[in-house]
């Protein structure tokens, strides 16, 4: 029944463990996967004793030429259609390595298992058929291969025989691959002609492609580079759980990039909370560990309690990832259920999970043909830009600077929806602003109170926080309704960008971070200005919800959000600074409604529409609300 | 590979591994603290034990109650190891036998010396008997299911949300289209072909009611990856591992439905090396898997590990 197994010789020392490769084999349905694979294993004698010979017996009973497909499927025990029900994984050995060869199928649903075969492949094996050419599936292979962050991509042109090994005809599909791939600013490690029925160029270079110089499959297998190490990176470390088994208060997570030592300080974000790492715990190791890095699954103590949970990630002070509540995500929407704007999902960042909102459809993206179009909603396999928005702060890193901790998976409830990459364009790192460095400080009460100011000023105090596009018309409302309310007997005063930008903010510049600050700021002032008994009217873009939220809970109850609205065409065409001008021609880089983000605001206290109505009309509106809100009773 | 110039004592204490270093200087050197050595930052083991851990942290933060298959061979002992090293030397959550009173002594003299040395809480589950499983299962199969049925009336008892479960994709070709969390209804039904999609290591550890999940921290290793681990942790082996009379046990199932192979492996170094050139199946001593074309896809699709 079983075959005597031996030692192929004396074994006197155990041999190290061979380094591992993943490699995910993607092409449209019937380019030859099986067959490769299948050809690749006898070519390089791994099959299964008998394995061939019964192959061969069963093709002669049928009266068929011998199928290659069939040993691919017998490994895997597929009965089913001839197609590969789901991703699945065969292991194989050659020279210093072992190669994981993950089958992502290429049926219908070939999105949902590519993503999940190809999410974890160190590098791809792309396959053409030759006869076919570039189809659909092969670009969008292609392209989620680069979403989901699989760097490196050899594209195997399969069935040359057809074609006659013509080289003329492999160039030109050559170049089309190339050029699309291009587009997508990836370059394939190689592309090679092959035959695999007939074993062509997969274990040993063909005589009947003799003019290609380029690598045999087995070869574009050995060439791809080992995976990368990410413990140079910035430290990435996201809490999975904090145990109190004893007296120790353990700290896990896996670093996902990075290194540590004891006695590092650390900062948890986003509490924005920094302790020294008092020892790092391990069992059943060889010496104590001292220091730990990239993809270790660790446990650590520090030096005073502090509360940390899940949603945590811990980094050096220096290098700390993204805080924010908003940002850009590149999406694959895997669910059947279409995405909509203002739909709520819950986003899982590493080990954190946060309820968000669906805010803007950026765009949807034609893989095909590369360009985009606008949507209302995201259907099943697209791929689309979206911003979305999270119910509290979360640290995140720009994928193009940290891949691992720049990605997110939307989920709802039981199922999984999709994933995507995280971009920050144009939003600022909210950290500064959350960030207190001055303690051990205490408030001096005042002696005059609130009420004492109302009763001399006979109206109550407040904030009137004016915001809305460049030339909306928050200025020249503002300066026309601090005359009128002036001239009425309020104390009033109005702030207004470019005044507050020469002094107080003078030191800030036009960064998504400096601008933040300078609402910040605004915002402070206001507040104490309105803490002394003053009607302030701020006049700023503030397109930021996040800000605009800053400066109402500084202001408090006295604080009204009022939209000027006006749209774009329609600013545009006043644009009285001339900037619109400017930011069309790119001679400013970042400008609200053109190249940057404005985010209305969800209830406004007040809307005052200055596209349809004269600037009259508009002051009429605003002095009645403020005689109904400030006025003493 | 890299080269650092660190402090050798720090560098042997850091990585805690020593044979991952060389050292150019020898202990007379007076600058001997000082030494150029080559950190080779984390091999194929580490990786595969650092991706277990996650799982299992995983699955101990998100499906509450949660419980450990230990069928006590090869596979279960490492996971029961992995728990170990993930939990800083507890386990904690019960360790389950599925118990058909049939396997074989060894098997039983290993439980009993190791629950109390490793603290497990130990959950002994008597399958019930062959009369009651499906009729027409072929009899070897029939005797598999038992296991099935005794892991329904785990679940029963329970209600556990999670079920660790020692499982390699490279063992079998249906275990090789496996997730890592893997939801199942209550009577353990596995719908291979609408299975979520799982990527980038986030899991699906909410499966919608009347399901439990079926966890692998092992579903990434390989059989050798298993006993070379083993060497590397000093974990005990059950003796029926190693050839006697030239015959040994590749993989422990009931002694019913079990059979040794040919094999003349005395060490772990001599099951590495006899793996490395083997291509005979793992579970070929495994009766039941080959009574019939789609015997442990049956038995799998209805509920077993």
């Amino acid at each position: 029944m079983n075959k005597a197994i031996k030692p192929a010789a004396p074994v006197t020392t155990l041999s190290a463990a061979k380094e591992q490769l993943r490699v995910v084999i993607v092409g449209h349905v019937d380019h030859g996967k099986s067959t490769l694979v299948g050809r690749l294993f006898h070519d390089t004698g791994m099959l299964p004793e008998g394995k061939f010979e019964a192959i061969e017996e069963m093709c002669r009973r049928r009266g068929m030429p011998f199928e290659w497909a069939f040993l691919m499927d017998s490994l895997k025990a597929e009965r089913d259609q001839g197609v590969t029900i789901d991703t699945s994984q065969i292991w194989f050995n050659h020279g210093e390595r072992e190669y994981v060869l993950i089958d992502a199928p290429g049926h219908r649903e070939f999105i949902r298992n590519m993503v999940t075969g190809a999410s974890n492949a160190d590098a791809a094996l792309l396959l053409i058929d030759a006869d076919q050419g570039v189809r659909s599936q092969s670009r969008h292979h292609g392209y989620l291969l680069q979403l989901l962050g699989v760097r490196q991509v050899a594209v195997v042109v399969n069935k040359m025989d057809l074609i006659g090994y013509d080289e003329e005809k492999f160039h030109a599909i050559e170049q089309e691959y190339r050029n699309y791939l291009e587009g997508l600013g990836v370059t394939p490690t190689c592309v090679i002609p092959i035959s695999a029925r007939d074993g062509d160029n997969i274990a040993s270079a063909s005589d009947n492609l003799a003019w290609h110089k380029g690598p045999t499959v087995l070869g574009a297998l050995a060439g791809f580079a080992p995976p990368l190490g990410n413990e140079d990176a910035p430290l990435r470390l996201p809490l999975q759980d904090v145990y109190k088994f004893d007296d120790r208060r353990i700290f896990a997570g896996r670093i996902e990039s990075g290194r540590f030592k004891v006695g590092d300080e650390l900062l948890f974000s986003p509490s924005n909370r920094t302790a020294h790492v008092a020892s790092i715990e391990a069992w059943n190791t060889p010496a104590p560990v001292t220091q730990a890095s990239a993809g270790s699954s660790v446990g650590f103590t520090l030096d005073e309690q502090i509360f940390a949970e899940r949603c945590e990630v811990v980094s050096h002070l220096d290098n700390a990832p993204v805080e924010t509540d908003v940002f850009h995500v590149r999406l694959f929407w895997l669910s059947a259920r279409p995405l909509k704007v203002g739909d709520s999902v819950t986003l899982k960042i590493g080990p954190a999970a946060v309820r968000s909102t669906i805010e803007q459809i950026e765009r949807v993206i034609d893989v095909d043909a590369l360009t985009d179009r606008s949507a209302e909603s995201i259907a099943r396999d697209e791929i689309a830009d979206i911003i979305v928005r999270t119910t509290q702060l979360v640290a995140i890193d720009p994928h193009q600077d940290l891949p691992r901790t720049g990605r997110v998976v939307f989920t709802d409830r039981h199922e999984t929806l999709g994933g995507g990459i995280v971009s920050m364009e144009h939003y600022p790192d909210q950290r500064k602003m959350v960030t207190v460095r001055a303690t051990n400080v205490t408030a001096e009460a005042h002696r005059v109170t609130t009420a004492q100011r109302v009763e001399r000023n006979l109206h109550n105090p407040g904030v009137l926080w004016f915001t809305g596009l460049s030339g909306s018309g928050k200025s020249t409302l503002a300066m026309a309704l601090e005359q009128r309310l002036f001239d009425q007997g309020y104390q009033v005063y109005v702030l207004d960008g470019d005044n507050v930008r020469g002094g107080l903010n003078a030191n800030l510049g036009f960064s998504p971070e400096d601008r933040a600050e300078n609402i910040r700021r605004v915002g402070e002032v206001a507040a104490l200005l309105a803490d002394a008994g003053v009607i302030v009217i701020t006049a700023f873009i503030s397109p930021y919800r996040a800000d605009r939220e800053r400066a109402r809970a500084a202001a408090g109850d006295g604080f009204h959000e009022i939209y000027i609205e006006a749209d774009l065409e329609t600013c545009e065409s006043r644009d009285p600074k001339g900037l619109y001008k400017r930011a069309r021609s790119g001679e400013i880089s970042e400008f609200t409604g053109i190249t940057a983000p404005y985010e209305a605001p969800d209830k406004p206290n007040l809307v005052i529409d200055t596209a349809a109505h004269d600037i009259n009309t508009c002051i009429d509106q605003l002095v009645a609300y403020i005689a109904e809100n400030f006025r003493r009773s | 590979m890299r080269v650092y110039a660190i402090k050798l004592k720090t560098a042997i204490n850091e990585s805690g591994v020593k044979k991952y270093f060389t050292s150019d200087r020898t202990n007379s050197d007076p600058c001997r603290f000082f030494s150029i050595i080559t950190v080779n930052p984390m091999n194929r083991l580490d990786r595969l034990e650092a991706h277990s851990i996650y799982i299992l942290r995983e699955a101990y933060k998100q499906a509450q109650p949660l419980a450990m298959l230990w069928s006590i061979g090869k596979d279960s002992n490492v996971v029961t190891w992995l728990a170990r090293k993930a939990f800083f030397g507890r386990v904690p959550f019960p360790a389950v036998q599925l118990d058909t009173g049939m396997e074989l002594d060894e098997v039983y003299a290993y439980r009993d010396k190791y629950v109390p040395e490793w603290g497990l809480d130990l959950r002994v589950i008597d399958c019930p008997p062959e009369s009651e499983m499906d009729p027409d299962l072929p009899p070897m199969t029939r005797s598999a299911a038992r296991k099935s049925a005794g892991l329904r009336q785990l679940l029963e008892q329970g209600k556990y949300a999670g079920i660790i479960v020692g499982i390699r994709r490279d063992e079998e070709a249906t275990r090789a289209k496996e997730r890592v969390f893997s939801p199942r209804s209550v009577d353990g039904a596995w719908e291979f072909r609408d299975q979520p999609p799982e990527f980038w290591d986030q899991f699906m550890t909410q499966p919608p009611p009347d399901t439990h999940l079926r966890i692998h921290p092992l579903l990434h290793w390989t059989e050798v990856d298993v006993w070379r681990y083993t060497e590397r942790e000093g974990i005990p082996v059950n003796s029926l591992y190693f050839a006697r009379d030239g015959k040994r046990y590749r993989s422990l199932g009931e002694k019913n439905i079990t059979a040794p192979v040919d094999s003349d492996a005395a060490t772990i170094e001599e099951i590495i090396a006899e793996l490395e050139t083997t291509r005979t199946p793992e579970r070929a001593g495994r009766l039941m898997d080959s009574e019939s074309e789609d015997s442990f896809e049956r038995l799998r699709t209805s509920g077993y590990m």
